[in-house]
């Protein structure tokens, strides 16, 4: 490739001659910087060292900086440095070149690594009372926006409204639908065959009745939309963010939490009772299909002993809990997509900091709920 | 700077490119010499950045043929573009730094990517393309969304001036730049590319850039090229929309009588 060797180092007594050749170009910098890291002992020990740029046929930045290492590494140690032969073409390059990385930066020291983790303990333990601080004031907006709304309805945004509870509620529902008619199934199957055992099939109904009603049905679909509108929201909210849009909005005089949050949180709060119903339905529908084809109950005999099992307490209990939910996913996806500052990293962490935050909280609550009513004997 | 005739960095001949029956670029023929600063001038949504992205590859063509530094330009992102995607660097409208890396790691990628080298001597070529674009070695350490506007601009040129490119495309780099800053970033433009011996392809609506740096401007008017020549040759143009460019009242507020 290259005719002329890309470095070529003569010591004559003290004097060092170097000639760089060929092409000292980005292609070649693995040998290179191989060569110019080969002549650093022989630039330290002579006391003169011309560098003759005779031979080189290409140049680009990277070269001229090689280059111009050796010269600074030859001048830094007290030595002389001449440089002869520079064609026409690369004299500016190698003369801007000659301007830069004269001053480096101050580095910044490393942290000692005990103080550093416990100085990262203390700032979580700060980060985890502000988490409570956000959700508090989010929720205190909230508040006044409906109190606002309750005083001027006009306010409201009502298409806007209709929209999320069409994309929250509406289109939820085929997935909800067949997800909680699986776990139904599943939870039917498991019991007849552990029940069996015991000649205890029939008890597979209370079983199927009472855990659906009460606990899974809205804990698996809170659970489900917390991934899948809580995390929408606060990409949403996040990108609307970085792109200023929610500035631009308070500058017109609106309150981004009246007209973007409401709207998405009273759809959440009205969609998840909806939800939890229908799937709710859908698990004791798939519950009764496996006890009719797996364990040969018939569906009146399912109905009816299903009818003995479950009261409406049982499904009270399940749904009050739902708009509770509801509001806990609403709030911590929005608080969490008005943290999003400007990078497309922090946008992905604060959507996955949303989701397992809210199915976090979900769970709280709802163990929060299980202690209150057995307390109030529900 | 004046180079041998035939020795073009780009030719683009015969070219179409459109979007379903829209068509977009009409037939065009363009050739850039080597070490040139060609500006681009066109109406707001006449075709300048499509031109600018079918040459790179970023769009398919219909019809024609576009060679870079001697090589075809394949229709789509294949193999022959990626291979001279590492002779030409893009400054985009918005910068386009890459919003998780330090400015620092934004001028390394490209080094990091195609080339093998020690990290010492990485940090040391960023912090040089750092000061070469006029920007403290301090700035390196700082992310995307903490630089201003003039600052993304220059960091996206020394990103894209990181491979030692032979052409780089600047799409508008003086928009949404003060006057100084402009000029400055103008004159930015013209050193480096002295120094460095590139091809510059401009984009460009400043009439000052356009004034000063370039050597040749090219007018795109109903997805061809109408006008292409020095300055003055353009200033002296017949054509109406290249007349309405350069004499409209704006235009006049910025230069003496031409003609």
């Amino acid at each position: 490739m290259a005719t002329a060797p890309l470095l070529t180092a003569t010591a004559t007594g003290d004097v060092l001659e170097l000639r760089p050749g060929g092409s000292w170009i980005a292609a070649n910098v693995a040998t290179l910087e191989r060569l110019s890291d080969a002549v650093a002992p022989q630039l330290d020990r002579s006391s003169t060292v011309k560098l003759d740029m005779a031979e080189v046929r290409e140049l680009d930045t990277l070269g001229a900086w090689l280059l111009e290492k050796m010269s600074r590494r030859a001048t830094s140690a007290g030595h002389r440095a001449e440089v002869v032969g520079v064609s026409d073409n690369y004299a500016g390059l190698i003369e801007e070149v000659r301007q830069v990385n004269r001053r480096t930066p101050a580095p910044v020291p490393p942290p000692n690594p005990v103080v550093a983790k416990i100085s990262d303990i203390g700032r979580s333990t700060i980060g985890a009372g502000d988490d409570v601080t956000a959700f508090l004031q989010m929720l205190g907006s909230l508040c006044i926006a409906i109190l606002g709304v309750l005083r001027r309805p006009r306010s409201l945004r009502l298409t806007s409204l209709v929209y999320q509870f069409y994309r929250v509620c509406w289109q939820a529902i085929p997935i909800v639908v067949l997800i909680t008619f699986l776990i139904g199934a599943i939870i039917a199957q498991q019991g007849i065959f552990h029940f069996r055992k015991f000649g205890a099939d029939s008890y597979v109904v209370d079983m199927v009745g009472i855990l659906v009603l009460r606990e899974l049905g809205v804990l698996i679909v809170a659970i489900m939309v917390a991934g899948r509108s809580g995390s929408a929201y606060t990409a949403e909210l996040g990108s609307m963010k970085m792109r200023e849009e929610i500035d631009a909005l308070s500058t017109m005089g609106l309150d981004p939490i009246e007209v973007l949050m409401l709207p998405r949180i009273i759809a959440l709060v009205c969609a998840l009772p909806i939800l939890s119903f229908i799937g709710s339905m859908a698990a004791l529908y798939g519950g009764g299909l496996v006890a009719w084809f797996y364990g040969g109950m018939g569906p009146a005999i399912f109905i009816a002993r299903l009818h003995e099992a479950v009261s409406v307490t049982h499904f009270e209990v399940g749904i009050i809990k739902a708009p509770f939910m509801a509001l806990v996913i609403g709030i911590v996806a929005c608080s969490e997509g008005l943290r999003v500052k400007g990078s497309a990293e922090s946008l992905g962490k604060q959507t996955t900091t949303s989701v397992v935050k809210s199915i976090f909280l979900v769970i709280v609550l709802d163990g929060l709920f299980a202690v209150f009513f057995a307390s109030i004997g529900m | 700077m004046q180079t041998a005739p035939g020795q073009f960095a780009i030719r683009v001949h015969d070219l179409v490119v459109g979007f379903r029956r829209h068509v977009v670029i009409h037939h065009l023929a363009l050739d850039v010499r080597r070490g040139e600063i060609l500006g681009l001038v066109g109406a707001s949504g006449g075709g300048k950045s499509v031109l600018m992205r079918t040459i790179i590859g970023l769009i398919p063509r219909q019809e024609g043929e576009i060679e870079v530094m001697g090589a075809p330009i394949g229709g789509n992102h294949d193999r022959t573009t990626r291979n001279a995607a590492g002779r030409w660097g893009i400054l985009f409208q918005q910068g386009a730094l890459f919003s998780s890396l330090t400015v620092r790691q934004n001028i390394q990628f490209p080094l990091r990517e195609n080339l093998v080298l020690s990290s010492a001597l990485m940090d040391e070529i960023a912090t040089a393309k750092l000061e070469m674009v006029g920007l403290k070695p301090e700035d390196g350490d700082k992310f995307p969304s903490e630089l201003s506007g003039g600052m993304t601009k220059r960091v996206a040129l020394a990103r894209a001036l990181a491979l030692d490119p032979a052409i780089v495309f600047l799409d508008e780099p003086t928009s949404g730049l003060d006057p100084i800053a402009a000029g400055d970033f103008d004159a930015l433009i013209k050193t480096l590319q002295k120094t460095l011996g590139l091809t510059v392809f401009m984009v460009t609506h400043d009439l000052a850039s356009l004034n000063t740096v370039c050597d040749r401007v090219a007018a795109l008017a109903d997805g061809k090229i109408v006008a292409i020549g020095p300055m003055r040759e353009l200033l002296q143009s017949e054509h109406p929309w290249v007349r309405a460019y350069f004499h409209g009242k704006r235009s006049q507020m910025l230069q003496p009588k031409a003609s």
